[in-house]
């Protein structure tokens, strides 16, 4: 059943309406909150919504609890092909938890929090930017990763990576959530304004296997794949000292030696190589430049590093 | 004056963004001020500018004090500017969500590290602010209140508020929270402009870090007095948000001095004209914001009151 979560009257015969598809079956008492589109510009979770949101329909009998599917947080950013909040300038994830007695969307921000809290698990889905594609991962503080991490694994994604908490980062849907207690998973996957549908799946096949392991889901779900954990692994940055155009030459997902060539920045205007890129680290390349152009500073890859015997063993 | 490149970047497709800074006096690094670091920010451009201005003079006239150094550096992100974009053109990032900075992270993270640096070790530090709301507000110094901070000093700058903000987790990645950081004791001034001109405002504003100068022994040119600068936290300061959507109409304006039950404002529909909610003052007091678009969301801040 489709429910409004909360709205706002915009100013010219027009409401911002935060909307979510509750699905209940069983008596059951858990319930899961899937939610997506913080940032317009993102667009991998439309499609996993829709997988869920077809699948449990069509197969109803199996489920026993309540799956909330929240497709559109900032309805307007995707409506706009906006990242953050059209007209405001501002970035949507770095106002949570709101606040009641606020602005707009402070209000919005707030009433989203509220209907949310009390999940058993949130599992909010991100893409990458328009600039980088990512491997399917869940990304995880360090002060929540003993909590989370059991559930992580059961999404089959790739990679669980597990940072340190900046401060900025204290205003996110995620941060907030689980503060309150609500247990909830940060996915990236893909790459921004796109739907890579294999990744969708994969994700959808990992939602199966969560309901299926915390008593939700009685029909069948596929294992998950083992993802590999950033725990005593060091993140290599690969970042361009050069401007121009990036081309690769290295796959996502590659396991690569440090030194290795990845790509090159070239210069389109002098018809020369500005730069030849190397892995800065052994590992493996979980995220790759998807967008060209570069300045200096530009991310171009990140690679997981192999685990501290393993990089010892390379000398480093 | 000695003119200077603080930070460069290379371009693919455009002449490299040269930072440029110009300095004053010699000795101790005293002062800095900062101007635009989003590309619509011309009027904190123009007051850095008309400030180097006051600045040229005062050093012909050798009224700046010995063992002092000023930096101005009136625009990091001409680039945006140039385009028509609020920020860094090509992923929209905020330079000023972006301090410390990192030499090694993502080009605004670059930006702001090699601006940094140039900024560190000063006495004082002056960002010419703006504001992500959209609005006119009553021109102020104000400090973050860092634990460490002596708001006292704003009384130096002679305007008609100093205000104090609270950071919240946003603010650690500004300018004005990373000088103070690394112990500069950092000012934000707002003027009523930003994307506009206007000169009886950056007018004020330059007289203001004259003032401040003037009062620290920077420069031994002589200032006139300033307002009696009163001392407010921001979160004191009430908020009137929208009852309705629709089209706003300001009735009053900033530095007002109104009473309980004053009309501010109405917003009327903005297919039939009809007065959708007439905004008044809860309290007497001092008009500090003013929104200033004519289309308004509900429960949009539109006036903010400085309570008598």
């Amino acid at each position: 059943m489709v429910k409004t979560v909360t709205e706002a009257a915009l100013a010219v015969n027009e409401k911002l309406i935060i909307r979510k598809n509750r699905i209940k079956n069983g008596s059951g008492k858990k319930r899961l909150s899937i939610v997506t589109g913080i940032h317009g510009d993102e667009l991998e979770g439309q499609y996993l919504a829709y997988m869920v949101g077809n699948y449990l329909t069509e197969n109803i009998e199996y489920l026993d609890g309540t799956v909330d599917i929240y497709p559109a947080l900032n309805p307007m950013g995707i409506d706009s092909i906006t990242r953050g909040i059209p007209q405001f300038d501002l970035d949507m994830n770095r106002i949570f938890p709101g606040s009641k007695d606020g602005t707009m969307m402070e209000k919005i921000c707030a009433a989203i929090i509220d209907d949310i809290d009390g999940s058993d698990i949130c599992v909010d889905v991100h893409a990458s930017n328009i600039f980088l594609k990512e491997l399917p991962q869940i990304r995880i503080s360090v002060p929540t990763a003993e909590t989370l991490i059991p559930y992580a694994k059961m999404l089959n994604v790739d990679l669980i990576w597990v940072h340190e908490s900046a401060t900025v980062l204290e205003s996110t849907l995620a941060h907030s959530l689980n503060t309150r207690g609500t247990k909830t998973l940060v996915v990236e996957m893909g790459v921004g304004m796109r739907i890579t549908k294999e990744y969708g799946v994969q994700l959808f096949n990992g939602i199966l296997n969560l309901m299926k392991k915390t008593g939700m889901w009685k029909g069948e779900a596929e294992e998950a794949r083992e993802p590999v954990i950033s725990l005593n692994r060091e993140v290599g940055f690969v970042n361009s000292d050069a401007a121009g155009i990036f081309v690769p030459c290295a796959e996502f997902g590659d396991h690569v030696k440090k030194g290795d060539h990845i790509g090159d920045v070239l210069d389109p205007l002098t018809g020369r190589v500005a730069a030849e890129i190397s892995a800065v680290c052994d590992g493996m390349i979980f995220t790759l430049r998807e967008y060209p152009i570069v300045y200096g500073g530009s991310l171009l890859a990140r690679i997981l590093m192999p685990s501290g015997a393993e990089k010892g063993a390379d000398g480093e | 004056m000695k003119k200077e490149i603080i930070y460069s970047l290379k371009s693919p497709y455009r002449e490299s963004l040269d930072v440029t800074g110009f300095s004053f006096g010699g000795g101790k690094k005293s002062l800095a001020v900062v101007g635009a670091m989003r590309g619509n920010e011309v009027q904190q451009m123009y007051v850095c500018s008309q400030l180097i201005q006051e600045l040229k003079k005062l050093e012909r006239r050798g009224e700046i004090a010995k063992d002092r150094e000023i930096l101005v550096i009136p625009c990091v992100n001409y680039y945006s500017m140039n385009i028509g974009k609020r920020f860094w053109a090509m992923d929209n990032t905020d330079i000023n969500r972006m301090f410390p900075g990192y030499g090694l992270g993502e080009t605004t993270q670059r930006i702001a590290d090699g601006v940094f640096s140039g900024l560190r070790g000063y006495e004082y530090g002056i960002q010419l602010a703006s504001f992500y709301q959209q609005g006119n507000f009553l021109p102020h110094v104000k400090m973050m209140d860092t634990g460490f901070t002596d708001s006292e000093l704003m009384r130096k700058f002679g305007m008609q508020f100093g205000i104090v903000r609270t950071p919240r987790p946003y603010d650690t990645t500004t300018l004005n929270y990373n000088w103070q950081v690394w112990e500069t004791k950092a000012f934000s001034i707002y003027t009523n402009a930003t994307d506009t001109i206007d000169v009886k405002s950056a007018q004020s504003a330059v007289e203001a870090i004259m003032r401040f100068m003037a009062e620290e022994g920077i420069i031994t040119h002589k200032v006139h007095a300033g307002y009696n600068t009163e001392i407010i936290y921001e979160s004191s300061i009430e908020q009137i948000h929208s009852e309705a959507a629709g089209i706003f109409v300001s009735m009053t304006e900033t530095g007002s001095f109104v009473e309980e039950n004053d009309i501010l404002g109405k917003i009327v529909n903005p297919l039939d004209g009809e007065t959708e909610s007439v905004i008044k003052a809860d309290f007497a007091g001092i008009v500090y914001f003013e929104y200033n678009t004519p289309l308004i969301n509900e429960n949009t801040v539109c006036f903010k009151i400085i309570k008598d």
